[in-house]
């Protein structure tokens, strides 16, 4: 099996970030980069569901957001058993919310492989960032509201945080300009936000690749449980995915991204708002496992592996 | 020209502070501060600043001693605990002290 260009850049970063080459982006560039991301998934989406009604989609979503507030209270117990409460809900968080970029690549695998899969996909992305977050600030806050400490935000600051942070602005903003531009208001702007997605992308994944690098001192302090977690959630999580892309009826790209979705695990929206709900909890183990281990793991290992389970439970 | 002695506090933590901070210098009717984008290592790892979830900032701040004194004693108690954070106090001479 050939590796996809794209990671091919991940790993040049991975690979220079090891080797302690002074290889580095400007932060600036990253910045701008994942805005250009995150408004190129969200105008491609746009222009997807322009083309289908919502009410037909409106089951789906909401069987999406039931996935979402599903998955840190599957995975909170089990986290439990080693952890801290606010770490183990921190974590829940990390991994009920979606990686973007994780996303991105698998839909360029599909596409390499000439897999089809439903266009709502980029929806089902933006209405998973958010729920888990809701449910992780929960889980840490339960039985110790008397104790929170007073760095923690109240309710109305932290919803602010979630509903308008970065990620969110820009994919439902994009989502909503896709739509509403249509194709043909689109195309003067075609060149940027649909042809040149993914060069720009390879930029972003060279970036990450040095991140993830930066990442690997905290694995080797924190050690095996991390890298079990890292691992192990995201094989069992996408499962989880699988079956819910089978009950919504989709086909075998549709139920692929759905599985690689709940496999992914945040890494820019969930620690902000981690950071400011739930300041206990501590952000290296949480980043460690979603950053260091999983994104790298579904890159390489994890997206192939999920459309091959998706193919044998489709049966094609 | 004279110069008046003033108290300047520095502070270094983590940038997902800086908006709960400018909130409480407003609050504590500061009348100007300096805030920079930081990297470096401490207890809390190093910060390469070149990631959104993980950079630091430095922020800078001048007032009389005793309004000093109590802003970095506030800010210890509310986020020292979860938070890394690093603050000192330095005597620094200034013109025009009616500015600070």
């Amino acid at each position: 099996m050939q590796i996809d260009p794209v990671v091919l850049f991940f790993l040049l970063g991975l690979g220079a970030g090891l080797a302690r080459s002074d290889l580095k982006l400007p932060s600036a560039l990253y910045e701008t980069l994942s805005v250009f991301l995150l408004l190129a998934i969200g105008i491609k989406g746009g222009l997807e569901l322009a083309k289908q009604p919502f009410l037909a989609i409106l089951p789906q979503a909401l069987l999406v957001l039931l996935m979402g507030f599903l998955i840190p209270l599957l995975i909170y117990p089990l986290l439990r058993w080693r952890l801290p409460q606010v770490d183990a809900a921190s974590i829940a968080a990390h991994y009920g919310s979606v990686s973007v970029v994780t996303y991105a690549v698998g839909v360029a695998y599909l596409v390499r492989q000439g897999v089809s899969h439903e266009s709502q996909t980029t929806l089902f992305l933006v209405l998973l960032e958010m729920p888990a977050l809701v449910v992780g600030v929960v889980l840490a806050r339960l039985g110790r509201s008397g104790e929170t400490s007073s760095a923690a935000h109240g309710w109305g600051k932290l919803l602010h945080e979630v509903l308008l942070g970065k990620s969110m602005v820009l994919l439902l903003g994009g989502l909503a300009i896709g739509a509403l531009a249509g194709p043909d208001g689109i195309k003067p702007l075609d060149k940027l936000y649909l042809d040149l997605f993914k060069p720009v992308l390879t930029l972003f994944l060279l970036e990450m690749g040095l991140v993830v690098a930066g990442k690997f001192g905290i694995l080797r302090r924190e050690g095996l449980f991390l890298a079990a977690v890292g691992i192990i959630l995201p094989l069992l999580l996408s499962w989880v995915g699988i079956g819910f892309g089978l009950m919504m009826g989709l086909s075998t790209g549709g139920v692929t991204i759905l599985g690689i979705l709940a496999a992914s695990a945040s890494y820019i929206a969930a620690p902000a708002a981690m950071r400011m709900a739930v300041p206990q909890a501590n952000p290296a183990l949480s980043l460690g496992a979603a950053l260091g281990i999983t994104f790298p793991f579904n890159l390489l290992v994890g997206i192939p592996l999920y459309h091959r389970f998706a193919a044998f439970v489709t049966g094609a | 020209m004279i110069f008046h002695t003033r108290t300047l506090l520095t502070i270094v933590t983590e940038a997902a502070l800086e908006n709960d901070l400018v909130e409480l210098f407003h609050a504590r009717k500061l009348r100007g501060w300096t805030i920079v984008e930081a990297r470096g290592k401490g207890d809390h790892g190093e910060q390469h600043g070149s990631f959104d979830a993980n950079h630091n900032i430095q922020i800078e701040l001048i007032a009389d001693s005793a309004a000093a004194e109590q802003l970095a004693e506030t800010i210890q108690q509310k986020f020292g605990g979860d938070f890394a954070l690093v603050q000192w106090l330095s005597d620094v001479r200034v013109l025009r002290a009616e500015k600070f």
